[in-house]
């Protein structure tokens, strides 16, 4: 056994109202400078839909992620070590800057400087790339909003696989969900398996990966290699990026900077102890429909006290192991089983989960003649498809999705027992293999949801691995060159841009 | 002082040492200094038409040409001699491997060269030194095909012996190395004038990712036996830890335990 610890996060699909809050406020501080503005770490897509980059889940196309071959050993799809290295001059799994979308901005400025016309002046777009004039958009992060679009282009959801899907695109029968999506913080992330500089790298205190941007060549294989399409290449820098898990901010303590914005409460941090010798064989399932419960399998129960003691061996810090043990993100993958991970097919073990969501009945017509059981409606009968859901959180494996929701609904019913008629109905927790007490419990964490009970962040342990002495007049955080500013004279030497470091001014 | 000064000295005693010297120490210095700034350049996600077979032919065709040129400048002549391997051989191997890669790397360069000028998105994203260089290893790809007209009127290996020499010789020092190249075609002159200005420049372009091309191989095959990278922070290796860990338990053990009240 050994113990690793990880900053893991749940996202409640059953609450997000798709405001986009977590996209804007990650792009306004992580990514809106140029070479970037295309990239989003956290996007909000619609389902069912093609996403972004369009048919992302489809990695027949994209070839990310891992497959396991018939020895039952893995390599990442789009090929082992030397077929990656014998692709290094052009990659042909990577996408082009057209299937993300080609950023633009408006001419807000002719609103206002244009000369008098008969017309009243527009705002057109204007490439962000070249500067030319776009005379038509034909994509951007989130094209799919609300259903945009025609069916038969977001029918081509990679989810639809084996529903009947015709039925959806009807007005009566259609459904949508939202997902927020950002790097999964994986476990066997492709990614870094596949970048031959050794650029990225899991760190061990928290889990987060993260790309070293002075060690990336820009091979850009870690692009393609991630199955989540969610490793960016900047094409001013030269270099690849990614969601850094706003690591600054979780090392002090504090959420991501999505997390902390989410309006509607959904995003949920707190620690998991992993055994990191499991995670070769728990990504090397046989089955696909396995993977879900291998991975389970790696996680550490942080109230076995052999678990304990073997965390406090391998460096665990005391206050990460009590961290554990109130950790939101355990209760719902672990405790109650509510939440699942994205495309566990892909054998990344990704470490960013989703709780699916509840929907309404699929008919109200038929309302009265639906399954209901003592008040429940048969989950298998709610308008989102059971199996969608299943292919995109177990591999299509539908029992632990059904599981998840028939606990879901319990809650609600039971919740309404008690606030309605101040009841504590025991058989309706007993139907889900629950207890009232836990019930509750739940629904304090998933409802309510108050920020103490979302996140239980420690804070990294400089103190044990940094010395004071060493960083003294050291130059903090740089933009990649250490204390260089890549600077001689009025030109720059090795063709870095010349960007002035500017402190914001007061205005008046 | 002077009455015997030669161009030819200048050109072929004193530049090498002189762009050699750049190279290396321009080099290191990037590499210390801007490691941000270390990197392909690639542009393949701006654009991916013309890139994918530009790219893949010009490089194996340049790889081809660089590993040509380092092999059969660099063998020691005595190695050819104790093989037994003639030096029309040799050269007609030259013009034979050399001649359809480095055709090869000019239809790649030439399809990479209309990409950066003429499509928008890699235009306006190029800087000076991008497209500079590409010109450049265009024109010397060019010439060193050029070349090969002169080549095949001496196929006797003659020739190629004294480039042979005067790399070997520049190399170990030898003051006079410049000698043996000074009445050859002007051609082969330019050939090696145009070599010693990229290789000066090589370290403020983009050509620095060749050093990362030959040493992803090695690090990703070699230094790396999985797949995973984990940093750690701690300062000693895990098992050490661990002893040392065990170590303190197993003689903390009875004190910590409180006695009975």
């Amino acid at each position: 056994m050994r113990v690793r610890a990880q900053i893991g996060k749940v996202l409640n699909l059953d609450k997000c109202i798709g405001c986009h809050t977590c996209s804007v406020t990650c792009k306004n501080v992580w990514t809106t400078r140029e070479g970037v503005e295309y990239a989003w770490f956290n996007n909000v897509e619609t389902k069912p839909g093609t996403g972004y980059p369009t048919d992302w889940e489809n990695q027949k196309r994209w070839n990310g992620g891992w497959v396991r071959s018939a020895s039952g050993k893995l390599h990442p799809k789009q090929g082992s070590k030397w077929r990656i290295l014998a692709n290094i001059f052009a990659n042909p799994a990577m996408p082009e800057i057209d299937d993300y979308y080609e950023p633009f901005d408006f001419d807000y400025d002719h609103l206002k400087s244009a000369p008098d016309m008969t017309a009243f002046p527009t705002a057109r777009p204007r490439s962000k790339i070249t500067g030319e004039r776009m005379e038509k958009i034909e994509k951007g992060p989130n094209w799919e909003e609300i259903l945009g679009g025609e069916f038969s282009k977001r029918s081509q959801d990679y989810n639809f696989d084996q529903v009947q899907k015709d039925i959806y695109g009807e007005y009566e029968n259609t459904f949508m969900m939202y997902l927020p999506r950002l790097c999964e913080h994986c476990l066997n992330p492709t990614c870094s398996a596949s970048c031959p500089s050794g650029a990225i790298y899991k760190r061990e205190e928290d889990g987060i990966v993260l790309i070293d941007q002075e060690k990336c060549r820009g091979w850009r294989m870690c692009v393609s290699g991630c199955p989540y399409k969610k490793v960016y290449y900047n094409w001013d820098t030269g270099k690849s990026e990614k969601c850094t898990f706003c690591y600054p901010r979780i090392e002090s303590g504090q959420p991501t900077v999505c997390s902390e914005t989410c309006v509607g409460r959904i995003r949920y941090l707190g620690v998991i102890l992993y055994d990191a010798d499991k995670i070769e064989a728990a990504a090397s399932a046989e089955r696909e429909t396995d993977l879900y419960g291998a991975q389970l399998d790696v996680f550490l129960d942080p109230n076995d006290p052999e678990v304990i003691a073997a965390a406090r061996r391998d460096g665990v810090p005391e206050d990460w192991i009590e961290a554990a043990k109130v950790s939101p993100v355990w209760k719902m993958a672990m405790d109650w089983k509510v939440a699942f991970p994205l495309h566990p097919e892909y054998r990344t073990l990704p470490m960013v989960w989703y709780i699916p969501p509840l929907s309404p009945i699929q008919n109200a017509a038929q309302a009265g003649q639906i399954a209901m059981s003592d008040q429940m409606p048969d989950v298998r009968s709610l308008r989102i498809p059971v199996k969608y859901l299943a292919n995109m959180l177990t591999a299509g494996d539908e029992e632990p999705i059904v599981h998840a929701l028939e606990r879901m609904s319990a809650m609600r019913l039971y919740m309404r027992a008690l606030s309605v008629d101040g009841v504590r109905d025991e058989a309706i927790a007993a139907r889900v293999g629950m207890s009232g007490r836990v019930i509750e419990d739940m629904y304090k964490i998933m409802a309510i949801a108050d920020y103490e009970d979302r996140f239980a962040i420690p804070t990294a342990h400089r103190e044990q691995n940094e010395h004071g002495a060493d960083i003294r007049g050291g130059c903090g955080f740089t933009d990649g060159n250490g204390c260089s500013t890549g600077e001689a004279g009025k030109t720059t030497l090795f063709g870095g841009k010349k960007k002035k470091f500017a402190l914001p001014q007061e205005t008046f | 002082m002077f009455g015997d000064f030669d161009i030819n000295f200048i050109i072929f005693g004193v530049m090498p040492y002189v762009a050699l010297t750049i190279f290396l120490v321009g080099s290191i210095v990037r590499y210390e200094r801007d490691p941000f700034t270390w990197k392909s350049s690639s542009s393949q996600l701006l654009r991916r038409k013309q890139l994918i077979w530009g790219s893949i032919l010009f490089h194996v065709g340049i790889l081809t040409v660089f590993f040509g040129h380092l092999v059969g400048l660099f063998t020691p002549i005595w190695v050819l001699d104790a093989i037994g391997i003639p030096y029309a051989l040799k050269q007609w191997m030259a013009v034979l491997i050399g001649g359809p890669a480095g055709i090869a790397a000019l239809i790649g360069s030439t399809m990479l060269i209309h990409r950066r000028l003429v499509d928008p998105r890699i235009r306006v994203t190029s800087t000076f030194p991008d497209i500079l260089i590409m010109v450049l290893i265009w024109l010397q790809l060019a010439i060193g095909l050029l070349t090969i007209t002169q080549t095949l009127q001496h196929m006797d290996g003659s020739e190629m012996v004294r480039f042979m020499t005067w790399s070997q010789s520049v190399v170990s020092w030898n003051i006079n190395a410049w000698v043996t190249v000074v009445d050859v075609h002007w051609l082969y002159k330019l050939h090696i004038f145009l070599g010693l200005i990229i290789t000066a420049l090589f370290p403020f372009t983009r050509l620095v990712h060749i050093w990362s091309g030959f040493a992803a191989p090695f690090r990703y095959l070699l230094t790396r036996p999985g797949y995973q990278i984990v940093r750690s922070r701690r300062h000693r290796p895990l098992e050490e830890r661990r002893r040392a860990y065990d170590k303190v338990q197993a003689k903390r053990g009875p004190t910590a335990t409180t006695p009975a009240e």
